[in-house]
């Protein structure tokens, strides 16, 4: 038998560490060639490290959560001298022939296995992984009043002392009878609220949840935007009925055939009118040289919501795209970041960003800026309100914009300057289609 | 006058009380326990065990009788068998000692004081204790009532020298020749069996329609049979009216009045609890008809007085108040714990032997679940046929959508051992499939649970 030391392959671009998010084997596992070892997480994105040798796992590089150097020992596997020696001699070509490739290969050629990944990454994050095999589902049909849950009277008692109600527990036994493992299950996944019964929720015992992977670059990108940025936040209100009257008439003549238009792309488009004129605002500050870097082109980051966390998939070259361009690529970008498909540089470069919560938008938000940017545009909610026009009270649909700026470089005459721009653009909205 | 304090005082060294009692020393808590007669209570002193010790005595002597008899089939004969019945009791009291002094010894190792004398309730938190030597006045922060209960007297037959509970009946100078017991409950049956074994003309009373009128027909029909076999007379539907010159005045189902021969007539119509002593009256707990009223954690409706054991309700079974004993010792001690046992089991001393365990047919129609039932006869178990022991039984009661037991029951000799695999059967939440799935071990009287299950499942194999 030979001893195959499979190494943390270069994932990103020129990083020099990577996260270990999950293992996908462990310790003593049969695997085969191909199979996926673990997923590692570079700033963007999460990469699945497949195996060069089929053999059995003998040793594995840390726990989740670790972060792991590139090039260094990742896992051991134990194999036949035939595969061990076959495996090497991958290996070497690998290296000599396709260096550059080797790091986007897992990633595009096992797509489908990604998918996989994304959907155990949850359950990695807040379950221990040797019981994130059994299904901690909640009970689909209520008990009968006067059915008890099945269960021993040791299960019965474990319940109880960590305040379990036990007619909340499938279990996995027959008849449903409940067993350890399924409260261990139980009591590993994050509780839910009770089913409607009235009762308030069982008591929870305390939980620690590790902060890893996509939560952790999170944490980390906030704390430096929120701690290096002097923010100033202006909000202001914005009459939306023309534009609004526009969408629609747009939609109804157009929806079918070139997809549906949100108030997005016309705030994408205001903002680049914007920026034109304040090329300062579409920028990015590297703090540490010194340099704030105006770039020509707009690359506007939409802040997503996805399963794991936030992201700001990138809508690039914004500036030359039209207005159904600008939605269809939204749509994009927020699906390939939601379902996990989203390339690197889908999700850098942003140069200026928009952030909203869609129906949740609230009257007013504190946007934090996406460092190294200086600028964010934060939508919020659209009501209609009674507006004075000197002679009576009116409806019109009123949206807030709240907008950030990294106040070291932006004053704020130059801030409100801008969001007065966006306002002028986009209660007139035939200004986003003249070129002035 | 002496003053004590105390984490807990129980009142009533029964086995409720003392249970609770040596747990909750164990538990590192500053434990009082008061009893006023012996410690044991009911079931070590003038129960459960001296009636076992007395059914295992007369048991021996009638196996002896039948072979002198020449009635054996075992080829084994034996002459003029006799007995010294003082001897007997004698033999008898030895074990209660042994067991009550042994009781004492255990609350003395785990840390509990134990006092001897009568309790009071003063208030909810105080107790005043009253011992041949000693007064004491105890504040507790927890007090557990186990004060158990007591034969009920028929007031038209008060208890004295020839009317007598069962207590008296088993402390009886010499063995009567002709016993008239009133009432056809386990108690009666058990004690009258043992009597009519040790040679008196026994005569069974009972108001109802049957004896044992808990159990279903088929369960009580061996016991049945073998009464007769020892020539024991029993009367339904038949009224105790009073005492004649000599026995017992009865009224039966017509109206009709007759005298039952007898030297001593033994009253086993029930037990009640005792709840009216020790000053419980003024606590002015919520009461359930005689019984205190208590939740699923043995509280009482007062703040810190606890009530477990016959003077809570039925089924008034020495495990039961061990369990509850138990539990509020724990409680007590800060644990989360609350009475969720699946079944309380319980067994009937008679010849043969019943046990039962969780829901008959009848209790799970009534209950309006489908169930589905197996039966296996001791007719067929190689077992019982080596003891002489083929009548019986054991049934088995699931649930028809999930076979997951609900009730098990049996009737045999020596089937009160197999009380215990069915109590874990319940409680484990077994399904027939487990108890079919469990090997048992041959020759034994325990495959008949086991075929039981099988017949459920429409595969049983021996029958």
């Amino acid at each position: 038998m030979a001893k195959v030391t499979i190494k943390l392959p270069d994932v990103g671009e020129g990083i020099a560490e990577a996260e270990l998010t999950e293992w996908a084997v462990k310790v003593g596992d049969e695997i085969q060639e191909d199979d996926v070892l673990g997923t590692v997480m570079t700033d963007k994105a999460a990469v699945e490290v497949p195996s060069s040798v089929s053999g059995k796992v003998v040793w594995l590089a840390g726990e989740p959560g670790d972060t792991l150097a590139i090039g260094s020992k990742f896992v051991e596997i134990e194999t036949s001298d035939e595969e061990a020696a076959a495996a090497e001699e991958r290996m070497a070509e690998k290296e000599s022939e396709e260096p550059a490739e080797s790091p986007e290969k897992p990633a595009e050629s096992e797509e489908p296995k990604l998918d996989k990944a994304e959907k155990h990454a949850p359950a990695a994050a807040s379950s221990k992984p040797e019981t994130s095999s059994v299904p901690a589902k909640p009970r689909t049909t209520p008990l009968a009043s006067g059915d008890r849950p099945l269960a021993s009277p040791a299960v019965r008692q474990r319940a109880r002392d960590a305040g379990i109600d036990l007619r909340l527990v499938a279990g996995s036994g027959p008849a449903g009878r409940i067993s350890h493992a399924d409260l261990d299950a139980w009591i590993a996944q994050p509780q839910t609220a009770g089913f409607g019964s009235g009762r308030p929720n069982v008591q929870r015992s305390d939980e620690d949840v590790k902060v890893i992977g996509m939560r952790k670059r999170i944490a980390e990108k906030m704390s430096i935007s929120a701690s290096r940025i002097p923010h100033i936040t202006i909000v202001e209100e914005i009459d939306v009925t023309d534009l609004e009257a526009l969408r629609e008439k747009l939609n109804a003549q157009h929806a079918k055939e070139r997809g549906k238009l949100t108030i997005l792309p016309f705030l994408v488009r205001a903002i680049c009118k914007a920026v034109a004129e304040q090329p300062g605002l579409n920028a990015t500050f590297d703090d540490e040289a010194g340099v704030i870097h105006q770039s020509g082109a707009v690359h506007v980051g939409i802040a997503t919501q996805t399963p794991n966390g936030l992201t700001v998939p990138v809508v690039r070259n914004a500036e030359t795209m039209s207005l159904w361009d600008t939605a269809g690529e939204i749509v994009r970008l927020a699906e390939a970041a939601r379902s996990g498909k989203a390339k690197r540089e889908e999700l850098s470069g942003s140069t200026i960003s928009i952030t909203s919560l869609g129906p949740l938008g609230a009257i007013a938000t504190t946007p934090i800026i996406n460092h190294p940017e200086v600028a964010i545009v934060g939508v919020n909610k659209m009501a209609m309100r009674p507006v004075w026009d000197g002679q009576d009270f009116v409806p019109r649909k009123i949206m807030n914009l709240s907008s950030s700026f990294d106040h070291r470089v932006i004053d704020g005459w130059d801030a409100a300057v801008f969001v007065r721009k966006l306002k002028d653009l986009i209660e007139t909205p035939a200004l986003l289609f003249i070129d002035a | 006058m002496e003053n004590l304090t105390c984490k807990l005082l129980v009142i009533g060294g029964g086995p409720g009380g003392y249970v609770c009692a040596i747990r909750a020393a164990q538990l590192g808590i500053e434990t009082i326990i008061v009893e006023e007669r012996a410690y044991g209570g009911t079931c070590l002193t003038v129960g459960c065990i001296p009636s076992k010790a007395l059914i295992h005595a007369a048991d021996e002597f009638a196996r002896l009788t039948s072979y002198a008899e020449g009635k054996s089939a075992l080829g084994i004969s034996a002459k003029n068998p006799s007995m010294d019945f003082p001897k007997t009791l004698a033999w008898k009291d030895g074990i209660v000692d042994r067991l009550t002094g042994g009781v004492k010894g255990l609350l003395k190792k785990a840390g509990a004081k134990a006092i001897e004398g009568t309790a009071t309730f003063i208030d909810g938190k105080t107790v005043r204790v009253e011992s041949n030597d000693a007064s004491y006045e105890i504040a507790a922060e927890n007090v557990v009532i186990a004060t158990g209960s007591e034969p009920v007297e028929l007031p038209f037959l008060p208890f004295g020298d020839t009317v007598i509970d069962s207590t008296g009946a088993l402390a009886l100078p010499k063995i009567p020749e002709r016993l008239a017991i009133v009432g056809g409950g386990y108690i009666g049956l058990e004690i009258g069996t043992a009597y009519a074994k040790l040679g008196s003309d026994v005569t069974i009373v009972e108001a109802e329609k049957r004896i044992l009128p808990q159990y279903d027909v088929a369960l009580t029909k061996p016991v049945l049979k073998s009464l007769a076999d020892f020539g024991v007379t029993v009367m339904t539907e038949t009224k105790a009216k009073g005492l004649a010159s000599k026995g017992l005045e009865v009224e039966k189902s017509d109206g009709s009045a007759e005298v039952v021969a007898a030297e001593r007539i033994l009253v086993t119509v029930g037990r009640r609890p005792r709840s009216k002593g020790a000053g419980i009256p003024d606590l002015d707990l919520t009461m359930d008809r005689n019984f205190i009223a208590i939740d699923s954690q043995c509280r009482t409706s007062m703040r810190g007085i606890y009530a477990i054991g016959d003077v809570t309700g039925e089924p008034m079974l020495a495990h039961r108040a061990m369990a509850q004993g138990e539990m509020v010792a724990e409680i007590v001690a800060g644990g989360k714990r609350e009475w969720d046992k699946v079944a309380i089991p319980a067994v009937c001393f008679t010849e043969p032997e019943i046990v039962t365990c969780g829901l008959s047919p009848e209790e799970a129609k009534a209950r309006d679940i489908d169930v589905i039932t197996g039966q296996f006869p001791f007719t067929a178990n190689g077992r019982a046929m080596t003891m002489e022991s083929e009548a019986g039984f054991v049934r088995v009661v699931a649930r028809e959508k999930d076979h997951v037991i609900l009730g098990i029951q049996a009737v045999g000799r020596g089937v009160a051992e197999l009380s215990a695999a069915f109590a874990l059967a319940l409680e484990m939440g077994a399904r027939l499939e487990d108890i079919a799935g469990t090997i048992h071990a041959h020759p034994t009287q325990s495959e008949g649970f086991l075929e039981a299950a099988l017949s459920a499942l429409g595969h049983a194999l021996h029958i």
